[in-house]
């Protein structure tokens, strides 16, 4: 009894002696025991802690990776057989990155779509939202530059087709795709390059702009369901009243989250690893190969809603600029949403209506980004990309005349 | 409400995925549809005669050069001595991989071309397809080989196990077009012209074995995969149940 006492006297001796030289107790109290997060998160909630999960999932599972990739055009997709293979549980590791890339952006749309769903973008949050956009530009990088490094021939090809997009910039065009190749071709020296962007610059900065998601939101406070800003009401200790500690709350909330996730992970991981081809795909099993096009190219499924607008239009460099603004156009959602409630609880049926439109367009385009480009497809397309295009352009107008109700003060709950 | 539709929204774009999933690989680059391998990695007598077709018919040419015989003794339940009489023949070390004597430059004057190392083709072509290739080579008197193939036209690859199955004839349904100088001719079945010394049946199971053998070695872990996959999802369900009672009990403060 008395050795435990001493035990624990020694324990808070210790955290004092580092409180009193680093502020780790007030981080800890700041970031998680005296974070009040709104009490009424709902099943959208959990994707936000899941991306954070996954990206530490990414940079574990690769740093071993590294340690048996071969950076080079003559070796890299021999030492990923090597990996699968001969390395004592490398399939098991090599299986987490390439699944975790497609966990990744599926956990980050659904996340995304939580921000649209409930206003999560409009002031005050306006820079958590743009620290996010950033985060989703350099995750987009972050797994074309990583699809090049098994050098099989889908790898090569996909590499190929969207290095050639920059080229199709007036001007300065081809000057810049040579640029980025480091060579007249995709060559050794382009799959060196990216593996540096891969492992050292991207993941840096993935990290640094994650931190800084995070320290803009726990400086405003989370959104909610119901849009309600919980800091507007307090109670006499100061917390909000609709507000529970973050810790322990939602770390034993998120921790079941995390289990079904894993879970589906799991089903993913060790039953279909290949996933019908779409998160690993057939052509990908053969060798990089520059005289052989596979039968039919197109981009990981993350990517296809865009590349399906890019092909649906007729002229290359208008493609690559609507390209650009489909990717680019959320950053600007918090000044194009001229609503005075967050929610789609309390909005009208014209916001409804447009989202939804939105969510099955984009679905709809991803779809379509797979498929050859056939003429119906193409014509598919293209009314897809109108109806995405309109959402955001038509926003200003269909945010100000729509129906909202009344908002609460508190929000909705019912106990557990 | 609302939140239901979402809900539903979501649960259609994962349906309509599934489905699109289903598509992939039904038809051969040549549009010719495909028949089923039906083979089973789980069955280690079937892998062992696989191999032993592997090393008889197709490692001549083929490497299988990420494929070492120290693992397949290991993963087929074989001892390395008979792994060593009976699958090398060519003074290879047991932990050495499945390499060829052809040289890559031989190949190209041979053949046309260099014959594909066969360690990841069951991924990259798919079973299906490599099963309905082997069993798809007819006689055709225009090409060099003297067959064809109805799966990937105008293949360099010779029939390398006519003497088994015997050489068929491709059958078809055809009509003359006169006015536009045309047949119109759809495939419409084999016929054997030369009978092989194994009987229909026989050959199905040899290119059954050969086609599993192949499917084991582009992914030699993938029972070990399922195995562990299992005893993941039973230790997350039982940590799903920690975890749960754990939350609620938490949350029986929040009112």
């Amino acid at each position: 009894m008395s050795a435990t006492m001493q035990q624990k006297g020694r324990m808070a001796q210790l955290v004092d002696w580092i409180d009193a030289r680093f502020p780790m107790t007030r981080f800890m109290k700041e970031h998680a025991s005296e974070y009040y997060a709104p009490k009424n998160f709902n099943f959208w909630y959990y994707f936000g802690s899941l991306a954070l999960v996954v990206l530490v999932l990414q940079i574990v599972t690769g740093i071993f990776l590294t340690m048996n990739y071969k950076p080079s055009a003559a070796d890299a997709f021999a030492s990923v057989e090597y990996i699968m293979r001969d390395v004592e549980w490398g399939w098991l590791i090599r299986y987490m990155h390439s699944t975790g890339a497609s966990a990744f952006f599926i956990v980050v749309y659904l996340h995304m779509f939580r921000g649209l769903m409930y206003g999560s973008y409009k002031n005050p949050r306006e820079l958590v939202w743009i620290f996010g956009m950033l985060i989703y530009l350099c995750l987009m990088a972050e797994a074309f530059f990583g699809y090049l490094l098994p050098w099989g021939n889908m790898s090569y090809w996909g590499a190929q087709v969207i290095v050639s997009l920059f080229g199709a910039i007036p001007g300065i065009g081809e000057g810049l795709v040579e640029w980025i190749r480091g060579d007249y071709y995709i060559s050794d020296i382009t799959l060196n390059r990216f593996f540096a962007l891969h492992v050292i610059a991207l993941p840096l900065a993935l990290v640094f702009l994650v931190i800084a998601h995070i320290f803009a939101l726990h400086e405003v406070g989370s959104n909610n369901p119901d849009g309600i800003e919980i800091k507007k009401l307090k109670g006499p200790d100061g917390h909000p009243v609709d507000g529970i500690p973050f810790h322990p709350y939602y770390t034993v909330k998120d921790l079941v989250g995390f289990i079904v996730f894993a879970m589906l992970f799991s089903l993913v991981l060790f039953f279909a690893p290949e996933m019908g081809g779409y998160f690993l795909e057939h052509a990908n099993f053969d060798p990089a190969n520059p005289l052989q096009t596979p039968e039919h190219i197109a981009p990981v499924w993350y990517f296809t809603p865009f590349y399906a607008i890019l092909r649906a239009v007729p002229n290359k460099l208008l493609g690559v600029v609507l390209m650009g603004i489909a990717v680019l156009a959320f950053v600007f959602l918090p000044w194009l949403d001229r609503s005075k409630v967050k929610s789609i609880r309390y909005r009208g049926w014209l916001f409804r209506g447009f989202l939804g439109a939105f969510a099955v367009s984009f679905i709809a385009l991803g779809y379509l980004g797979l498929q050859p480009a056939t003429p119906g497809y193409t014509l598919a397309a293209r009314v897809f990309a109108v109806i995405y295009f309109a959402f955001f352009l038509l926003m200003p107008w269909y945010t100000r005349i729509d129906q909202t109700k009344p908002v609460p003060e508190r929000v909705t709950f019912h106990t557990h | 409400m609302m939140k239901k539709t979402f809900h539903k929204l979501f649960l259609g774009a994962v349906g309509v995925t599934a489905l699109s999933w289903s598509t992939v690989g039904a038809t051969a680059e040549s549009g010719a549809p495909l028949q089923l391998a039906r083979n089973d990695v789980a069955n280690t007598a079937s892998l062992q005669r696989g191999a032993r077709n592997y090393v008889n018919y197709c490692s001549g040419c083929h490497s299988a050069k990420y494929v070492r015989y120290s693992r397949l003794a290991e993963d087929l339940l074989l001892t390395e001595k008979q792994v060593t009489d009976n699958l090398m023949f060519s003074g290879e070390r047991i932990h050495d991989t499945i390499k060829i004597a052809m040289r890559p430059e031989d190949a190209s004057h041979w053949f046309g071309t260099t014959p594909p190392d066969l360690s990841l083709i069951a991924r990259s072509r798919g079973t299906d397809y490599i099963y309905s290739f082997l069993k798809s080579f007819y006689l055709d008197p225009s090409r060099p080989t003297g067959t064809n193939n109805l799966i990937l036209p105008g293949t360099s690859m010779p029939h390398v196990l006519w003497e088994l199955q015997g050489l068929q004839r491709a059958v078809y349904d055809g009509q003359s077009d006169a006015e536009h100088n045309a047949v119109h001719k759809k495939f419409k079945e084999f016929e054997l012209a030369k009978q092989g010394s194994l009987s229909p049946q026989e050959y199905d199971q040899f290119v059954r074995d050969t086609v599993n053998f192949l499917d084991y070695i582009a992914e030699p872990m993938q029972i070990e995969r399922k195995n562990l996959g299992m005893r993941v999802l039973a230790f997350l369900i039982v940590f799903f149940l920690f975890a749960y009672f754990l939350k609620k009990e938490f949350w029986k403060d929040v009112k």
